[in-house]
């Protein structure tokens, strides 16, 4: 028998094959690539998810694992002749556990949906990709989603308590539990981030904390990028640890102004920095802050007085991305990470390899922990200026690994960057990475094609 | 015995070596202590930060760098690790902790050593040197190795090299103590306690129903936190020696004289069930997550008859029940140590 014939008879009318049914498919948030899968089928049950894997390895067809498809370095980017699992439906939290602090889901459900269950009880899922109100879970496990407070609280990886598994030959395995402490290796944190070469996963024990009792919320005006760079070593040299630290440029600034209208002052830089915690804690942070900001040169600085005027400030900064999108036609996001120390160093850089490159970069980051998100934009129909811009954002990769950080901080490698991993890691790290996938998946048939550079023993 | 100084040297002792056993300062015999065939393969010769840069809050050091040498330092620089690392006075090392996937009382704050750990260079089974993660808080690109080596006994590699973040040490702390009237009560505030923002340090129960709890930050605030959660409690005791407390705690001092330790995932729901097995001292730390106890040998075969998964820090031939045994793990094993050199084999 065929493999598409028992593919339908394992899903029947939950096959898509035809042309129109796959478009949506063809492509994640890199719109710059594009496949056509052989088919898409949409499990509901993870025993289904189960039989579709081990009829993929029986047939050697590969396969791809995908969510809401907001992967921005191309890691639900179909194969060719494969198939694509689309999990979406898979969107039930099988048990919230305010007792436990846990919730355990199926890979689709959506990020932002587990704290807005959690929140009745006084808890949260940490986790803030940008993309939450529309990723999913199983997304952010196969990346090792961040956000805007990982110094504090880590990645997902730190959230993740413990995982069902397919593997790509079709044995489900349990790793991890449901407790913050386990005996032997942690396999759980392991498989996060592997971008689906490992396996798919299909339940999820998460990691609930409580919500912080107060926050306190300031922006601040600076006339230099460099200025603001230099207000977080402040902050992080006065002992403080704030939940969350930002900064966006001037491009990014006039975007969002247009776009949200968020009311920000004109400005070369904008910092926000969030205190959180207890309200007394917080009240003392909040002094010494105020003096290191002061002494920053900071020429404005505002202090959200309510919930209201604090998500007034935040919304420039969500919207932002979408924003600068506005700018330009077309743009492409980098993630690298550079130690906090060197942010001044890579900005700089960026700026010079801007106008070298003659093309525009906007800058908006998590400056807490030195992820930047560089905007490089560009016109597709300009003849050559993709590849200019593509150019261009793998000299700010390039810099970052030199500068001692990393190629990406949540957004993966995926098809995206694979090519750069050589510049991160010795052929001795990368062989033991094809060792791993090669033990678990003998025929390369998850994800194939994504993480691992083609030419690892050269 | 072999002791490297460098990771070359750990190199070329796996390759001529058909089975290891790594230790750092031995503080966990039953995981250190070779077996028949084995080749010990001391570390302690592998000692000392390599790089430490307080603003960016990660150091790298040698994985035989005893966890008293790293305190030291970053402590110079008001700064700690939030995961709480046990046994340091006994002379733990960081690769030891790593590869036991310990974390002391104020992981309840922050998180455990897997929350913690950024990077590290290991010896694979095949004598290469492997990196994984980096020296920056966050990272999301390639194989996360060094999270695949908490609580690895060592079964995929030589540890030589970690990278860890680090966090500002609170400036002042405080601790209460109080006594409740029996286990279910206990079991009952600690998880009233564990829904509320308190932002507690650390949250013990000494069973059957005393509890304490930390506070920690600046120390205004810590007095009026102190008061609140005293009225939360109906009243308690505060401790008069803070630190020294505490550092007792993380040495496993309330253990000293039980023949074997061992570390007991918990959490509330199990804690009636291990309430009823004949355990020797104990405590559980994290609100009530991990338990650290003394047994007698009695006590560990309960442990297995109830099918409780732990680890035996001294005291036994086969420290993990139950052992790995899934298609997961025997595919890393496999793909790390296809000769089967190292622990967990």
């Amino acid at each position: 028998m065929g493999f598409l014939h028992e593919l339908k008879g394992l899903l029947g009318d939950r096959v898509l094959t035809k042309e129109a049914e796959l478009a949506p498919y063809e492509s994640d948030a890199l719109t710059a690539y594009r496949k056509r899968p052989l088919a898409v089928v949409l499990p509901e049950r993870k025993e289904e998810v189960v039989e579709v894997v081990r009829l993929c390895h029986r047939h050697g067809v590969p396969f791809v694992a995908r969510g809401s498809g907001t992967s921005l370095s191309g890691g639900s980017l179909p194969v060719e002749g494969g198939i694509v699992l689309a999990l979406n439906r898979m969107n039930r939290i099988l048990r919230l556990d305010p007792k436990a602090r846990i919730a355990v889901v199926e890979p689709g459900v959506v990020n932002l949906e587990v704290s807005r269950q959690a929140a009745p009880f006084g808890l949260l899922y940490a986790p803030d990709p940008s993309s939450q109100p529309v990723s999913t879970l199983g997304g952010n496990v196969a990346f090792n989603s961040g956000g805007a407070h990982c110094l504090k609280y880590g990645m997902t990886a730190n959230h993740v308590l413990g995982l069902e598994v397919v593997t790509p030959t079709g044995e489900v395995v349990r790793l991890g539990g449901e407790g913050l402490e386990g005996v032997g290796p942690d396999l759980h944190g392991f498989f996060v981030g592997t971008e689906g070469l490992l396996g798919v996963a299909l339940e999820i024990t998460l990691r609930l904390l409580p919500r912080p009792e107060a926050y306190h919320t300031l922006l601040a005006a600076y006339d230099s990028l460099e200025r603001a760079g230099e207000a977080v070593s402040l902050v992080i040299r006065a002992g403080l640890l704030p939940g969350a630290m930002e900064i966006m440029d001037r491009l990014s600034i006039e975007a969002a102004e247009k776009a949200v209208k968020a009311g920000y002052p004109q400005a070369e830089a904008l910092l926000i920095v969030e205190l959180e915690g207890p309200k007394e804690e917080v009240a003392e942070e909040a002094r010494v802050l105020h003096g290191v900001i002061q002494e920053s040169g900071a020429y404005e600085v505002r202090v959200a007085r309510s919930e209201a005027e604090r998500q007034a400030i935040w919304k420039g900064r969500k919207a932002a991305f979408s924003a600068v999108g506005r700018l330009s036609p077309d743009y492409i996001v980098q993630d690298g990470v550079v130690p906090r120390s060197r942010l001044g160093e890579a900005l700089r850089e960026i700026q010079r390899l801007s106008q070298v490159y003659g093309l525009r970069v906007a800058n908006v980051f998590h400056a807490g922990d030195g992820n930047l998100h560089p905007l490089v934009l560009y016109d597709g129909k300009r003849p050559g200026e993709l590849e200019r811009a593509e150019e261009l954002a793998g000299e700010i990769l390039r810099l970052c690994v030199r500068l001692g950080g990393s190629l990406t901080g949540e957004h993966g490698i995926g098809v995206e960057k694979k090519a750069y991993m050589p510049e991160m890691f010795a052929p001795e790290d990368l062989l033991a990475m094809e060792r791993v996938k090669a033990a678990l998946d003998p025929k390369g048939l998850a994800n194939r094609g994504k993480v691992l550079p083609e030419e690892v023993h050269a | 015995m072999l002791r490297p100084t460098t990771p070359q040297e750990v190199q070329e002792a796996v390759l001529t070596h058909p089975r290891l056993r790594p230790r750092g300062a031995g503080t966990k015999p039953a995981l250190s202590s070779p077996k028949e065939g084995e080749a010990l393969l001391d570390l302690s010769g592998l000692r000392g930060i390599l790089e430490y840069e307080p603003e960016e809050f990660v150091f790298t050091a040698w994985a035989g760098t005893p966890i008293q040498e790293i305190e030291e330092t970053l402590r110079a620089h008001g700064q700690y690790l939030p995961f709480d690392p046990p046994l340091l006075g006994k002379g733990a090392t960081l690769g030891g902790t790593v590869a036991a996937g310990l974390s002391g009382p104020m992981r309840h704050r922050y998180g455990g050593v897997r929350d913690f750990i950024l990077g590290v260079r290991f010896v694979d089974g095949e004598g290469r040197l492997v990196r994984g993660g980096g020296k920056v808080v966050k990272n999301a690109a390639g194989f996360p190795f060094h999270r695949l080596m908490v609580g690895s006994l060592g079964a995929f590699g030589v540890v030589v090299e970690l990278s860890f973040k680090v966090f500002p040490r609170p400036r002042a702390t405080k601790t209460l103590r109080v006594a409740l009237g029996g286990l279910e009560e206990a079991l009952a505030t600690l998880e009233r306690l564990r829904l509320l923002p308190l932002d507690l340090l650390a949250l013990d129960l000494l069973p059957p129903a005393t509890l304490e709890a930390r506070l920690g930050g600046f120390p205004e605030s810590v007095k009026e936190r102190l008061e609140k959660l005293r009225g939360l409690l109906g009243g308690g005791e505060v401790l008069e020696e803070d630190e020294g407390h505490w550092q007792g705690v993380r040495d496993l001092a309330f253990l000293e004289g039980s023949p074997i330790l061992a570390k007991v995932p918990a959490g509330l729901s199990r804690i009636p069930l291990l309430e009823r097995l004949p355990l020797g001292p104990r405590r559980y730390l994290d609100g009530g997550e991990v338990l650290y106890v003394g047994l007698e040998e009695e006590g560990r075969e309960a442990l297995k008859e109830a099918g409780i998964p732990h680890l035996v820090l001294m005291g036994a031939e086969e420290p993990l029940f139950p052992k790995p045994h899934d298609a997961f793990f025997r595919s890393v094993k496999e793909a790390l140590d296809p000769m089967g050199r190292f622990p967990l084999r």
